[in-house]
């Protein structure tokens, strides 16, 4: 990095942030301020300094060549990859560690590493961090490539890289110091939900810029859904985030509304963070890297124009389902179940165009473990957005809610369709990125595809009976009209599908420790000597 | 226009775009996936028309069913308590002695008191009326305020320690750690407490610890520990213990007791309920058939100098 106005003023601005933190940690109104803004204060000054050591003071007039602007900017996606996987590690780590404590309770460790803790720790790792920089790092390639167009904004898109790091460690710092407004997947309080209103502006100028300054005609499928994403998201984090502080320089702050409509808002917010996050994000995913991998045709442009906009027009309504029988009006739980209801075949046709994009491709599937891991995280989105619509059937959901089904049915969406198809999408984009032949071992791929489907089918399975126990046990009465079981009963029942959760988990883990390996090892540009996947003949070479 | 180019595999037309390599086949909406489309569309329709759906200024439409989730719990309710309604009413007129006589009245009101005791009573004594430090067995014979019906119905409907009831139970021990005995008087009668209770003790401390209970712990706990339930006094002479089983607890327990609160559930659920209670918590082993709740036929009286 060489000492200019930018780095000047990117210096300047490390130290007076610095500097406010460090006052906000010595004038906060309340303990926990002071300790969140004094980690705020030490990750600044961390920042200032490794800057300031790589920065290079050299005399005026020794100017190096003006940076290359003329292809495209794919820094900031490498980061992201790393990004990706380290917090995916980090992510599913905390899972276990949560799945273990509900086992055998013992290990939770007051206060700052109990369950409660813990656990948003693992749903914003994994989906706001993992999934996150994910879907910022991938969206930054498709756009660049589908747009034949460099990266809007210049070093905004650095900015929006490490603003969400910065995101990512206040929510997760906060958390395990008992920093939360208890929203559901909304957890950071007023002043980290403030700095990602930044950063995803921001990110929304980058990906708008550029589409803008397109060189092709027309704008790409996957474009759609990643800016449908980033445009929802947007509007969702700033209503349900809508909250007075207590005080400028206090943690705690009161949300603007009040009983069922703040409820009503939240599952507004939550419902779309999977439609809009988990589904429309990754479906932009989707729609570059399976045909890119697969080397077909999108299989029909009129079922992604009417499934976009089905899908975005519906899903926008379904929240509701979240409150069935709760004191959310009759009227407003019905319309959450209908439209969740018609919300089935727009979900399926991603699936549809995913899956028979593949048609005259099917062969490669016996060479190509990155195309199988495609297949199967369609196959596990065609599954989950089916049970979903059944479990917004209220007479399903009088069942169903508040029970581990619910749990196993997030998982078999996360685990299989958004974590499936960033693993692919990460093996597609590190031998490109690092300019590699080819990955380090094709055969380690079948080893993580193999290991995390298990993982996935462990879960979900036991899940599905873990939650039917508990729904069927909280509702049985005997023949006199007498309610059958305490509730301690209802737990004890499912200890071992809880044990057998974890160790799906694991499973689902040391898949992911496997790809890690595979990766490191493509970015050092070995290669591994190994008989092809799926056949002797070495003339069968995978997809690429 | 000219004419698209043609996939040669599947010998469709293509739609002529092209991103990075990527081409779109122009393939019609798959029939089954349109069809089953419009079918969630009329189901969601006639849903709409028969359950509530349109919000109005007030209110909303109410659906040819007329039903809303509440009136509908609200039948179910309704229909469940009518189902009990005709024993629930001889439950309230009967007598705990004449519930326990009739045997239809009696298995009621057991299976009553076991679900009730499952939502109200488990979080604290435990699913199986276990108990736990702290919180009595009930499955013992061993009670701290009387196990017959009208004992256990008292200490239900009023509860324990509570300030919300004025008949609640009421015991306090005192803090004898705070000034009344010396840390060694202390240590000397938690020995004699174990030699009490039959435990291995420490003979000499014991020996010293036995003025200071007959002075000190006697006129509740019983000459011989033989507990006193008028004063709320636990027996000691047992191998039951609620806080402590050790010379060291019980020392603690000397030198700064621990006292539990049940709070009173006759409000709270009702007649009918603390009945059905009663009769589920006395079947459970160790209930007392006397009325009276002298503990003096446990142990031989013995006549004290002291007292």
């Amino acid at each position: 990095m060489k000492f200019n106005s930018e780095t000047f003023a990117l210096i300047t601005a490390l130290f007076i942030a610095a500097l406010l933190a460090f006052f906000g940690s010595l004038a906060g109104n309340d303990a926990l301020f002071r300790a969140h803004a004094l980690v705020l204060c030490l990750v600044l000054s961390g920042t200032l300094i490794y800057v300031l050591r790589i920065v290079k003071f050299e005399p005026a007039g020794a100017s190096a060549p003006a940076p290359d602007t003329s292809g495209y900017m794919d820094g900031v996606v490498r980061y992201g990859v790393i990004a990706t996987l380290f917090w995916g590690i980090a992510g599913f780590l905390v899972g276990v560690i949560i799945a273990a404590q509900l086992s055998w309770p013992e290990l939770n460790i007051e206060p700052y590493l109990n369950f409660g803790r813990l656990r948003p720790v693992h749903t914003s790792a994994v989906i706001f961090a993992f999934g996150g920089n994910a879907l910022i790092a991938t969206s930054f390639y498709v756009v660049q490539r589908t747009c034949r167009a460099r990266l809007f904004g210049g070093d905004l898109a650095w900015f929006v890289f490490w603003g969400y790091q910065l995101f990512i460690v206040m929510a997760a710092t906060g958390y395990l110091l008992g920093v939360t407004q208890s929203r559901e997947y909304a957890e950071p309080e007023w002043y980290v939900d403030l700095w990602l209103t930044i950063v995803w502006v921001a990110y929304l100028i980058v990906f708008l810029g550029t589409l803008v300054k397109r060189k092709e005609p027309h704008i790409y499928v996957a474009n759609w859904f990643y800016l449908s994403f980033i445009v929802t998201v947007a509007m969702l984090h700033i209503v349900n985030n809508l909250a007075i502080p207590v005080s400028l320089v206090g943690a705690k702050s009161y949300s603007a509304f009040a009983g069922v409509q703040d409820a009503l808002t939240q599952w507004w917010y939550g419902h779309n963070a999977v439609g809009f996050f988990l589904t429309a994000g990754f479906l932009g995913m989707m729609y570059y890297f399976v045909p890119k991998q697969a080397q077909r045709p999108i299989y029909s442009y009129r079922l992604s124009i009417v499934h976009f906009w089905s899908l975005i027009f519906l899903y926008i309504w379904a929240g509701p389902h979240h409150l069935h029988y709760t004191a959310l009006p009759d009227w407003a739980q019905t319309l959450g179940m209908v439209f969740s209801i018609m919300l089935w075949m727009p979900s399926w046709g991603g699936m549809i165009n995913g899956l028979m994009t593949l048609s005259g491709a099917w062969d490669k599937l016996r060479t190509d473990p990155v195309l199988r891991m495609m297949v199967l995280a369609l196959a596990f989105y065609g599954m989950s957005t089916f049970e979903g619509p059944v479990m917004a059937i209220k007479s399903v959901n009088s069942l169903s809610h508040y029970t581990d089904w619910t749990i196993g049915h997030v998982h078999s969406g996360a685990l299989g369709w958004n974590g499936m198809i960033t693993f692919a999408a990460m093996y597609y984009l590190v031998p490109k990125l690092w300019n590699r032949e080819r990955l380090y071992s094709l055969r380690l791929v079948n080893w993580h595809l193999w290991l995390a489907t298990i993982g996935i089918v462990v879960y979900a399975a036991v899940m599905w009976v873990a939650g039917v126990t508990q729904g069927l046990m909280w509702r049985e009465y005997d023949d006199q009209g007498f309610l059958v079981n305490s509730f301690i009963e209802t737990v004890t029942a499912i200890h071992p599908e809880y044990v057998m959760r974890m160790c799906g988990g694991l499973l689902y883990l040391s898949g992911a420790l496997v790809m890690v390996y595979n990766i490191y090892k493509t970015i050092r540009g070995e290669q591994r000597e190994e008989l092809p996947v799926g056949g002797t003949t070495q003339a069968t070479i995978p997809a690429e | 226009m000219t004419k698209n180019e043609r996939d040669e595999f599947s010998g469709i037309e293509t739609t002529g775009h092209e991103w990075d390599g990527i081409k779109e086949l122009d393939n019609p909406l798959p029939r089954w996936w349109l069809w089953t489309f419009y079918a969630t569309v009329i189901f969601s329709v006639g849903y709409m028309i028969y359950y509530p759906s349109i919000p109005l200024i007030e209110g909303s439409t109410m659906g040819i069913s007329g039903e809303t989730t509440r009136s509908i719990v609200e039948k179910e309710i309704a229909a469940a308590h009518d189902a009990q309604a005709g024993m629930r009413a001889r439950i309230e007129t009967s007598s705990l002695a004449e519930i326990k006589a009739t045997d239809e009245l009696y298995r009621f009101a057991v299976a009553g008191g076991s679900s009730l005791f499952k939502v109200n009573c488990s979080q604290c004594h435990g699913s199986g009326a276990q108990g736990a430090p702290g919180y009595p067995n009930l499955n013992d014979d061993d009670w701290l305020w009387g196990g017959d019906l009208d004992s256990i119905y008292t200490t239900i409907k009023h509860g324990v320690r509570n300030v919300d009831d004025d008949d609640a139970r009421f015991s306090l021990m005192p803090t004898f750690g705070d000034g009344v005995l010396e840390p060694k008087q202390i240590a000397d009668v938690s020995q004699y407490v174990l030699k009490l209770a039959g435990k291995q003790a420490d003979a000499s401390a014991a020996e010293s610890g036995k003025e200071v209970y007959t002075t000190n712990c006697a006129s509740c706990h019983g000459e011989n520990g033989e507990g006193i339930r008028e004063f709320g006094g636990p027996k000691l002479a047992d191998a039951l213990w609620l806080y402590a089983g050790t010379g060291d607890q019980i020392a603690a327990q000397i030198t700064k007791p621990k006292h539990g609160v049940m709070p009173p559930w006759g409000d709270r659920l009702g007649e009918v309920a603390v009945k059905e209670l009663t009769i589920y918590v006395h079947s459970l082993g160790g209930g007392e058939t006397t009325t009276a709740s002298e503990p003096s036929d446990a142990t031989p009286a013995q006549p004290s100098a002291e007292e």
